[in-house]
């Protein structure tokens, strides 16, 4: 296997990570999308590491890994106060801010 | 076991110039003692005492700042420290100091709680909205002091981040500010439906843009071999590897920073995050992290990208454009105040922009940018300082037919918020007129004179809305039942006096700053 293969899968991922993220309208999925983003980049990071023969790309997954799960603490808050107050998930329903 | 002991003794530590990351390593210091205090003071001290060390700390940062500018044996072009990772030369000096400023202001506003009982953040940020806790909640005396680690934290992140000299670094200082902002958007004590709003938009947008950032740091690792920005620039100088790399890579990077910048198409969070998020968030948001977004872009596009600049300069010069346009014609559109100065930043973004891809030799493009950052700053910090003091019986009245007639109830607000407006437009005597002057000479001077016309342009179009304000607040008739302007304590006070005051002695004495800003260009 080349590893051309996997630099083609990651940029897969990362597509249909950003179209999850613009079409799909529950505020869970769409973070989780973003998550899916995150985590193709980390494939291609491997990728670059295995073709560049340095381990430097390696530890970068590892600082993703951890700025992710940071992200999802503070998503995932401010998303559950939001799903408190209006019973709902959905990023159509939150329309007060407009023009 | 052994082995690996025996490869752990090869690795050589870096070496740490403590003197010159003694800010960062102060406020981000103070930051996790700020949480420690939040988990051991009972609670009727802790505003106090945490007001208390925030000041200090920033005072503390700026003391060390000071020493180390000062010092003899500092080299001119700046050191970099912790492997490469922070290089600290003049931009990165000034900036510091920029920030430390403006975050002493923000944190005055942020604190004060003269203008709403108790503060504009919420008591308990678990409370629902709209249910008989919020109703107590909102007259109770008291708020989340979280406040302040969090703004401690998002300024930490903010000077690493225009100092990060790979593009490592750079991500970790990008997250580091933005997660605080994204929780400090969702905390205001009133209309709370509208700041969590302001959050969750801010928040799903700004990872999305993270995301389009990090992508770009791969690709450009692929391409390099090594994120470091030098690194970058030689690969860019000869390389075997496949240019695609390089300009998809520059691409999603660059997508990213314009994203924290509000730059001109990925500017749709900045009127909504800007209304709905309490005003001295919202002040230190349009003031430190506008400062810090462009610190990072002139850091990025002048160290790794000045030799393809002539492959990306069209399409930033495209951007720029767009953001001008926009800011100065939908700004015209807009009832809200905060709306208003939100697309106005927008169209202060795209002159930014300008300034930034003026890549001239000796480094007048970076000065001048950095000047008009500063300007800008100062002036956001009091015009929203005076937005949080009109206030009706629910709150800020921030709707403009509000404000009309503002002039015969407070002939000193109205005269201040006119002062700031003529700043924003760019009129001389003020900061702003000397910031676009330079800017503008630097464009020229690298060539970008049809861009220049029209910047010009678009600031004669959005001087009409600033004058809108100007004319609706001595020219009207006050409503009847129209909103009181609040009487500020000391800290409001402070933070708009030193707004307004560095805003006119900028635009009288530009010299005291400008000359700082050219001592030195960024480190490669």
């Amino acid at each position: 296997m080349t590893p051309t293969y996997y630099l083609l899968l990651s940029a897969l991922l990362f597509s249909i990570g950003a179209v999850g993220v613009l079409v799909r309208r529950n505020a869970i999925v769409v973070f989780m999308c973003v998550e899916l983003m995150l985590n193709a980049v980390n494939l291609s990071l491997v990728t670059f590491a295995r073709i560049n023969g340095s381990l430097d790309g390696q530890v970068m997954a590892f600082f993703v890994m951890v700025v992710a799960a940071a992200e999802v603490v503070v998503g995932l808050a401010i998303i559950m106060s939001i799903f408190r107050t209006r019973r709902s998930a959905s990023v159509d329903d939150s329309n007060l801010l407009k023009y | 076991m052994n082995l690996l002991v025996a490869q752990a003794q090869q690795i050589e530590a870096p070496e740490i110039h403590y003197g010159a990351i003694a800010p960062v390593l102060i406020v981000l210091g103070a930051a996790c003692v700020s949480v420690l205090l939040e988990a051991l003071l009972p609670k009727h001290q802790r505003w106090a005492v945490q007001l208390l060390l925030s000041l200090l700390t920033l005072l503390g940062a700026t003391a060390a700042l000071v020493l180390y500018v000062t010092a003899d044996d500092v080299p001119a072009q700046g050191v970099a420290t912790l492997a490469g990772m922070l290089a600290v030369d003049t931009p990165a000096l000034f900036l510091w100091g920029t920030l430390l400023v403006l975050a002493f202001g923000s944190i005055l506003l942020i604190a004060d709680r003269s203008v709403e009982p108790g503060g504009v953040f919420v008591a308990q940020a678990a409370i629902r909205p709209g249910t008989v806790q919020d109703r107590a909640q909102a007259t109770k005396t008291g708020m989340q002091t979280e406040v302040f680690p969090l703004t401690l934290f998002a300024l930490g992140g903010m000077m690493t981040f225009v100092a990060s000299n790979d593009l490592l670094t750079m991500f970790i200082a990008l997250e580091v500010l933005s997660l605080p902002l994204y929780l400090l958007c969702g905390l205001a004590r009133r209309r709370r439906l509208l700041s969590q709003e302001a959050a969750v938009k801010y928040f799903l947008l700004g990872a999305f843009a993270s995301a389009f950032f990090l992508y770009g740091v791969a690709l450009l690792y692929g391409y390099a071999g090594s994120v470091k920005l030098s690194a970058i620039a030689t690969a860019a100088a000869g390389t075997d590897r496949s240019d695609t790399l390089l300009f998809a890579g520059f691409g999603l990077l660059v997508v990213g920073l314009l994203f924290k910048a509000s730059v001109g198409p990925f500017h749709t969070w900045t009127p909504d995050v800007y209304q709905g998020a309490p005003t001295p968030v919202t002040a230190f948001m349009a003031a430190c992290t506008k400062v810090a977004a462009f610190g990072g872009i002139l850091r990025v596009l002048t160290v790794a990208f000045e030799n393809t600049q002539w492959e990306w300069r069209g399409v930033l010069y495209g951007v720029a454009v767009v953001s001008m346009v926009i800011g100065a014609v939908l700004g015209l559109t807009q009832t809200d105040v905060k709306r208003m100065i939100a697309y106005s930043s927008v169209a202060h973004a795209g002159f930014l922009l300008i300034g930034s891809i003026a890549l001239v030799p000796d480094g007048e493009g970076v000065s001048a940018t950095m000047f008009y950052l500063l300007a800008y700053g100062f002036t956001t910090i009091a015009t929203f300082g005076i937005v949080s003091l009109v206030r009706n019986s629910d709150g800020e009245a921030t709707h403009l037919s509000q404000w009309a007639g503002l002039a015969k109830r407070s002939p000193i607000v109205a005269a201040t918020f006119t002062f700031l407006l003529l700043a924003l437009a760019g009129i001389p005597l003020t900061s702003g007129f000397i910031g676009k002057f330079v800017v503008f000479s630097a464009a020229i001077e690298a060539g970008l004179t049809p861009l220049v016309v029209i910047a010009l342009v678009a600031s004669a179009v959005a001087a009409f809305f600033y004058l809108r304000v100007i004319v609706l607040m001595y020219f009207s008739e006050p409503a009847a039942d129209g909103p009181t302007v609040t009487v500020p304590g000391a800290f409001t006070t402070i933070a708009i006096t030193l707004g307004a005051v560095v805003t006119l002695v900028l635009g009288l004495w530009p010299t005291l700053v400008l000359e700082w800003a050219g001592t030195g260009t960024f480190l490669s």
